[in-house]
C-alpha cells in the first residue's frame, strides 16, 4: 500500500499494555499496538479472540481493566473506580475523544427513528455544533459517495443491510474523523450484498485514513491492509504486513486459522 | 320538560352544568396524565438505571399503587395528601390552606397513573434496540442529549398502545373523583339527574360525551402513532 507504517508517521492511536477481564474472564491479556497516521490495521482472529473488546475498549465503550490508550499523544485520563478496576476520569475527555474515532457496527446501528439524512447530520449538528446547512451540505455529499442519495428521505428499515452499512459508513465520515473503526462491518450481511460495502471501505483506505478493521474477509484484508494483527487468546500472537502473515505464518494458531477460513 | 329543554345551556337546562364538568374532567385528566407521564419517564429511568435504594422505593410505589383499587386510591391520597400540605404549612406557621378541587385531583390522578407509566415506559425503553443507545454513546452524545434525540423518539412506538390506553383510563378515571366532592362530569350528571329526576337522560347525555372524548382521543393518538411509526415497516 502507498502508506507505510515507518515510525516517521504521527501515531494516532496507541494502545499500551490494554488488559481487559470480564469477571473472571481475562480476555485481553497486555495487548500494545500503534496505529500511525493513514495507515490501515485488520484485526483478524478466531471468534471470541477479543477483537471487538480491543477495538471497543480504544474508544472507551468498554472500560480496560489497566492499560493505557493514547488518541494523538493525549492519553484518555483513568482513575481507581474503588473495585480493583479502571474508569474514565473525565467524561468530557472520553466524550471529545470519541468525536474523533468514528466507529462502524456490525450491526450498523443506525438511529432508526431518523431519516439516512437526519443520522448523518446527527452528531455533527447536535454534539459537534455545526450549523445545519454546512452539515446537510456535507451529509448530502458524503450519501452520494456512498451510492445512497437518492435514499436520504429514507428510514434505515426500509433499506437492505447493505444500504443501511454504507449508510452508517457515511455517518462515521460525517464526523471527519482522525481515525475509523470497524468492527466486521460486513460480518451481518448476505453474501451478494457484501462487495458494496467492501468496495466503499476499500475506496476509503486508498484515500489514506487511519483505520482499524476487524475483519473476516482475508482476501479483502489481504488487499487493503498495511499491516495484520492476529488477535490469539488475549494477546497479539503475530502482526505484520499482510504478505508476511498471509505468506508465511509463523505460530501453529495462526496457520491453523488461516486455512481454516481459505 | 322535553329532553331539549333539560340538556338546555341556560337554566333551568342543566347542558352547562354538564359541559363544566366535561371541562373539569379534562382538565384533571389531562393534567393528571402529564404528571403521570413526568413521574413514569422518572420512574422508569430510576428503576433501570438508579441505584439500589431508588429502586426499591420504585418497586414499592409501582406494586401498592397497583394493588389497590384505585377508588380507594383516591380518597386515602386526598386525605392523605392533604392532611399533610396543612401540616407542613402548621409546622412553617402558615394557616392551613384549602387545596383546590382540581389540583388535588391532577395530584391523585397523576399519582395513580405515574405507577402504570413507569412501566409502560420502562417496558418501552427496554425494547429499544440497545445499538442505537450504544451508537450513541459511541459519538459522544451527553446522556442528556442521548434521552432528548435517541432514548424518547426511540422508545416512543412501543410506548404509545400503552400510554394510549392509560390516556383514555385517564379520561375515565376522574369519574372517581365525584366521591371526594369534586364536580366533575359523572357528579354533575347526578346532581342534574337528582334534580330532575331524569336520571336516564342525563346519564345517556355523559356517556354519549365521554364517548366523544374517547372517538377524538383515537383520532389524535392515530396520528400520533403515524408519526412515530414513520421508521418502522409494517409487518404483514
Ligand atoms: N460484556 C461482556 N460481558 C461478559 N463477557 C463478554 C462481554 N463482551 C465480550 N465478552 C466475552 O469476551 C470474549 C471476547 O469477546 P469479543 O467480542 O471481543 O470477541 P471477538 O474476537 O470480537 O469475537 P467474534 O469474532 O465472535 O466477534 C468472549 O468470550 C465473550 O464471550
Ligand atoms: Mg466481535
Amino acid at each position: 500500500m502507498a502508506h507505510s507504517s515507518g515510525t516517521d508517521a504521527a501515531k494516532v492511536i496507541e494502545v499500551i499494555d490494554l488488559h481487559k477481564s470480564f469477571g473472571d474472564l481475562e480476555v485481553l491479556k497486555g495487548v500494545s499496538l500503534d496505529a500511525h497516521q493513514g495507515e490501515v490495521i485488520a484485526i483478524i482472529g478466531g471468534s471470541g479472540s477479543g477483537k471487538s473488546t480491543m477495538l471497543r475498549c480504544i474508544n472507551m465503550l468498554e472500560t480496560p481493566t489497566s492499560g493505557t490508550i493514547k488518541v494523538h499523544g493525549e492519553a484518555i485520563e483513568m482513575k481507581r473506580d474503588g473495585k480493583g478496576g479502571l474508569k474514565p476520569a473525565d467524561q468530557d475527555q472520553v466524550r471529545r475523544i470519541r468525536t474523533r474515532l468514528a466507529m462502524v457496527f456490525q450491526s450498523f446501528n443506525l438511529w432508526q427513528h431518523m431519516t439516512l439524512l437526519e443520522n448523518v447530520i446527527e452528531v455533527p449538528v447536535h454534539v459537534l455544533g455545526r450549523s445545519k446547512a454546512e452539515s446537510t451540505e456535507l451529509a448530502e455529499s458524503l450519501l452520494k459517495r456512498v451510492g445512497l442519495h437518492e435514499k436520504h428521505d429514507t428510514y434505515p428499515m426500509f433499506l437492505s443491510g447493505g444500504q443501511q452499512q454504507r449508510a452508517a459508513i457515511a455517518r462515521a465520515l460525517a464526523i471527519q474523523p482522525e481515525v475509523m473503526l470497524f468492527d466486521e462491518p460486513t460480518s451481518a450481511l448476505d453474501p451478494e450484498l457484501i462487495g458494496e460495502v467492501l468496495a466503499v471501505i476499500g475506496d476509503l483506505a486508498k484515500e489514506g485514513r487511519t483505520m482499524l478493521l476487524v475483519t473476516h474477509e482475508m482476501k479483502f484484508a489481504r488487499e487493503v491492509a498495511d499491516r495484520i494483527i492476529f488477535l490469539h487468546n488475549g494477546i497479539i500472537a503475530e502482526a505484520g504486513p499482510p504478505e508476511q502473515i498471509f505468506g508465511a505464518p509463523e505460530s501453529e494458531h495462526l496457520k491453523r486459522f488461516i486455512s481454516a477460513l481459505s | 320538560m322535553s329532553a331539549f329543554e333539560l340538556l338546555a345551556f341556560s337554566p333551568p337546562g342543566w347542558g352547562a352544568v354538564l359541559l363544566r364538568g366535561l371541562a373539569m374532567s379534562m382538565s384533571v385528566a389531562f393534567g393528571g396524565y402529564l404528571v403521570g407521564l413526568l413521574i413514569g419517564i422518572g420512574g422508569a429511568f430510576g428503576k433501570l438505571y438508579g441505584g439500589p435504594v431508588l429502586r426499591d422505593l420504585l418497586a414499592c410505589y409501582t406494586t401498592v399503587v397497583r394493588a389497590i383499587p384505585e377508588l380507594v386510591l383516591i380518597v386515602l391520597l386526598f386525605y392523605v395528601g392533604s392532611d399533610i400540605v396543612n401540616q407542613v404549612m402548621q409546622l412553617l406557621g402558615r394557616p392551613p390552606i384549602d387545596i383546590s378541587g382540581l389540583a388535588a385531583g391532577i395530584m391523585v390522578i397523576g399519582v395513580v397513573q405515574g405507577a402504570y407509566s413507569t412501566e409502560v415506559i420502562r417496558g418501552a425503553i427496554k425494547a429499544i434496540p440497545p445499538g442505537m443507545i450504544e451508537a450513541a454513546r459511541a459519538y459522544g452524545m451527553k446522556p442528556s442529549l442521548m434521552l432528548r434525540r435517541i432514548t424518547l423518539p426511540a422508545m416512543l412506538p412501543h410506548a404509545i398502545p400503552g400510554l394510549s390506553n392509560l390516556w383514555l383510563i385517564a379520561t375515565k378515571d376522574t369519574a372517581l373523583l365525584a366521591v371526594i366532592g369534586f364536580t366533575e362530569l359523572t357528579l354533575a350528571t347526578r346532581q342534574a339527574g337528582g334534580a330532575t329526576k331524569h336520571y336516564f337522560l342525563f346519564f345517556s347525555a355523559a356517556g354519549v360525551l365521554y364517548l366523544i372524548v374517547t372517538l377524538l382521543s383515537n383520532v389524535l393518538i392515530r396520528s400520533i402513532e403515524r408519526r412515530a411509526y414513520r421508521g418502522i415497516p409494517e409487518v404483514g
